[in-house]
């Protein structure tokens, strides 16, 4: 066993956005992301999966750095985040890396491919003069698959696609050669045939570089995608929780948690037979209760089929049911 | 056979940019039958919002019919009637729900003033008779109407929103429903529930209709038939269990393959390669053959032709054509 401290973790992460209540109200708290553990190591594959409004982006976020969290710790290689001396802190920043939903706004439209790229090296040290920079841009537009390395180096983020856009952002976030990427939707603005090209160029980075990620998307296929091939995980939240996590394929074709069971019979899949012969799980409500008071109890149990009395009193526990494979639920657990 | 509600014959519709024609849609030929559900698959930009505006001769200014037909009933041609022939026909006989509707509800309109006014516009006074329909589709689609049609937009969820758009289309007891995109902004669990809705809904009224999305597993959930565009053209059309299960153009075989989806093997999925063409200059001949593995020199010089393999499954690709 190793004794070195993974490379990012999360305890009893909290974080809670202030909002007014009406004029005279006081304040009321959204709790977008509510008591989250979690650990990564080199090289790991981290799927969150969850209905929009359930914190995903936010919880990738406070890991990034991007926002504070309200309660819990981030350790980054066993210290917390706050806590980090200066030197430690511009380590970790560079280390942690992001990839945007948006390919179209995450590039500035007055810089050339060439300066984007270039910006990170410069500040980062890793190359300075012009000639090793344009080597070291253009070894990055190879790396991802923008080829010949001249046709894009001087080209203006208007005349490239959505998916070499993208595939720009990508290099900008290697350019570094950081040790975690945190990816929010990456490919949500992609168009469909592209989609899979950017998901294998990440997992290709992560075998040549054990770069690890982050990857939040609401898209079932493609978190399964990502993470099977990734031999990663998917985390399911809903409220702020994580409420199921494990190995991709145990979490898509034998879920353990009722959100999640009903999710999998909900998504429609490209097999005219298939896809209507799934027999849905039905909810008791549609209605996804506020963040800002979620139930008491087990949060999903105003909507849960299977909900018994205990879960509108008691928080059900994230526990091991099945190896590697979680889930907070009062059906595995007494 | 059903007899077809809709013929759209060569039609091209172009849009003038200022380095010349975004051939958008481009010699589609395509039938709805009635009582249908067909679906229009394709990727974004493949033209289907344009193939569905220019049915209802709503398309922005900047586009124009260039050629072609389209026949509602094998009686009125679409694309040549005047503005108030074309006022009958929509809401009245066909109506669309375009996409990225969910913010096009007047934020200062109640939703029963929504109706009210779609109601007035084609000459329908009748207030009364406007409440009742609206609280009976609205029901129909599982709102409840006294609260819904008090509400404003804001205060409602997207999928309830999405679903008052379908119960304002049917308001005028249309023939036809044209969806464009119509779950693509919504959660899993609401799209499976709107799905599910319009199924119930098909089932009852038997309406014809029209589902646009780029979700090639909602057309194989809800379709009859489909029609897979690419780059202005329709690829291949089929019912929707032949073309599944025995997808013959290239462009739908890839298609299918590079959807990252929850069935299959994910070490079968692959993406596209290349990327798609630019509508100003589009490659002659077949659309797709810098992207197919299959491309032969015919392809690069020749448009395809449209061949019937078995009864009603088309295809346009030289490697299907008889020379
Ligand atoms: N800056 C903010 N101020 C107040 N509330 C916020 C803020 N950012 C997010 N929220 C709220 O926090 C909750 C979680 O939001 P978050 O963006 O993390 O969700 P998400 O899972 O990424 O959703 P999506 O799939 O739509 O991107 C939501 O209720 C959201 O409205
Ligand atoms: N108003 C417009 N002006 C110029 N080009 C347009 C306009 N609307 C659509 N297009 C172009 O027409 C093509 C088809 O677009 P569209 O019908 O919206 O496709 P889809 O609905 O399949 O995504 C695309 O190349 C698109 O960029
Ligand atoms: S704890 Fe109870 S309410 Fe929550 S998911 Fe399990 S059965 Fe359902
Ligand atoms: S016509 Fe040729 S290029 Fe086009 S899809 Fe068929 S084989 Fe491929
Ligand atoms: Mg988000
Ligand atoms: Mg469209």
């Amino acid at each position: 066993m190793s004794s070195e401290p993974p490379l990012m973790e999360v305890r009893n992460l909290r974080v809670y956005y202030p909002v007014r209540k009406g004029i005279f109200g006081g304040v009321a708290y959204v709790k977008a992301v509510d008591g989250v553990d979690l650990v990564l190591n080199k090289g790991d594959i981290f799927t969150l999966v969850g209905e929009s409004g359930c914190g995903k982006t936010t919880l990738g976020k406070t890991i990034v750095g991007l926002v504070r969290p309200t309660g819990g710790e981030i350790l980054y290689k066993g210290k917390n985040i706050l806590k980090l001396s200066k030197r430690e802190y511009l380590e970790y920043r560079r280390n942690v890396q992001i990839i945007h939903q948006d390919p179209f706004s995450s590039l500035n439209p007055t810089k050339t491919v060439f300066q984007t790229l270039s910006f990170p090296l410069k500040r980062w040290g890793i190359a300075r003069s012009r000639r090793d920079l344009i080597e070291k841009v253009s070894e990055l537009l190879s790396l991802v698959g923008l080829e010949p390395p001249e046709d894009f180096l001087f080209k203006y983020p208007h005349q490239l696609s959505g998916g070499q856009r993208q595939r720009v952002v990508v290099a900008r976030a290697i350019s570094v050669n950081p040790e975690l990427i945190m990816a929010d939707e990456p490919i949500t603005m992609i168009d469909v045939s592209l989609r899979i090209g950017i998901l294998d160029l990440l997992l290709d980075l992560q075998k040549r570089f054990n770069t690890a990620y982050l990857f939040i998307t609401h898209d079932f296929g493609a978190a399964r995608y990502f993470a099977a091939k990734g031999g990663g995980l998917i985390a399911v939240m809903y409220l702020g929780k994580i409420v199921e996590v494990g190995p991709a394929e145990d979490v898509i074709h034998d879920p353990l948690h009722p959100y999640t069971k009903v999710l999998m019979s909900a998504v429609p899949v490209p097999d005219p037979e298939l896809s209507r012969k799934k027999k849905l799980l039905k909810l008791k409500s549609l209605d996804i209760p506020s963040p800002m008071n979620p139930p008491p109890g087990c949060r999903f149990n105003t909507r849960c089929p299977f909900s018994k009395p205990k879960c509108e009193k008691e928080e059900p526990p994230l526990v091991e049911v099945r190896k590697k494979h979680w889930a907070a639920c009062w059906l595995y657990t007494s | 056979m059903p007899r077809n509600l809709l013929e759209v014959r060569s039609l091209r519709v172009l849009y003038k940019v200022h380095r010349g024609d975004v051939k958008a849609v481009d010699n589609v030929d395509l039938s709805v039958r009635e009582g249908e559900i067909l679906g229009v698959v394709g990727e974004s930009g493949s033209g289907k919002s344009t193939l569905a505006l220019a049915i209802l001769r709503l398309l922005p200014k900047t586009a124009r019919i260039a050629n072609g037909h389209i026949y509602y009933k094998g009686e009125v041609d679409l694309a040549h009637s005047p503005e108030n022939k074309l006022k009958e026909v929509r809401w009245k006989e066909i109506s669309l729900i375009p996409q990225a509707a969910l913010n096009a509800l007047n934020p200062t309109l109640k939703i029963v003033d929504h109706f009210l006014e779609t109601a007035r516009a084609h000459g329908v006074h009748d207030r009364k008779w406007v409440i009742e329909r609206a609280s009976k589709l609205l029901s129909l689609l599982r709102l409840e109407p006294d609260r819904v049609l008090k509400s404003y937009p804001h205060e409602l969820s997207g999928g309830m929103k999405q679903r008052v758009l379908i119960a304002l289309a049917m308001l005028l007891e249309p023939t036809m429903l044209i969806l464009d995109e119509p779950t693509t902004a919504l959660d899993v669990l609401t799209q499976r529930f709107i799905l599910d809705l319009l199924k119930d809904l098909h089932a009852k009224t038997n309406i014809t209709m029209m589902f646009i999305t780029h979700d090639i597993a909602v057309i194989a959930d809800i379709a009859d038939r489909m029609a897979v565009m690419y780059a202005g053209k329709v690829m291949e059309v089929g019912d929707v269990y032949t073309v599944f299960k025995e997808p013959k153009h290239p462009y739908s075989i890839a298609l299918m393959k590079s959807i990252p989806s929850l069935t299959g093997s994910v070490e079968e999925m692959r993406s596209i390669p290349g990327t798609l063409p630019d509508l100003v200059n589009p490659p002659p001949g077949c659309r797709f053959w810098p992207r197919c593995p299959h491309a032969m020199d015919i392809c690069k010089k020749e448009e395809p032709p449209t061949v019937e393999l078995k009864p009603g499954h088309l295809v346009s690709c030289w490697l299907h054509a008889r020379r």
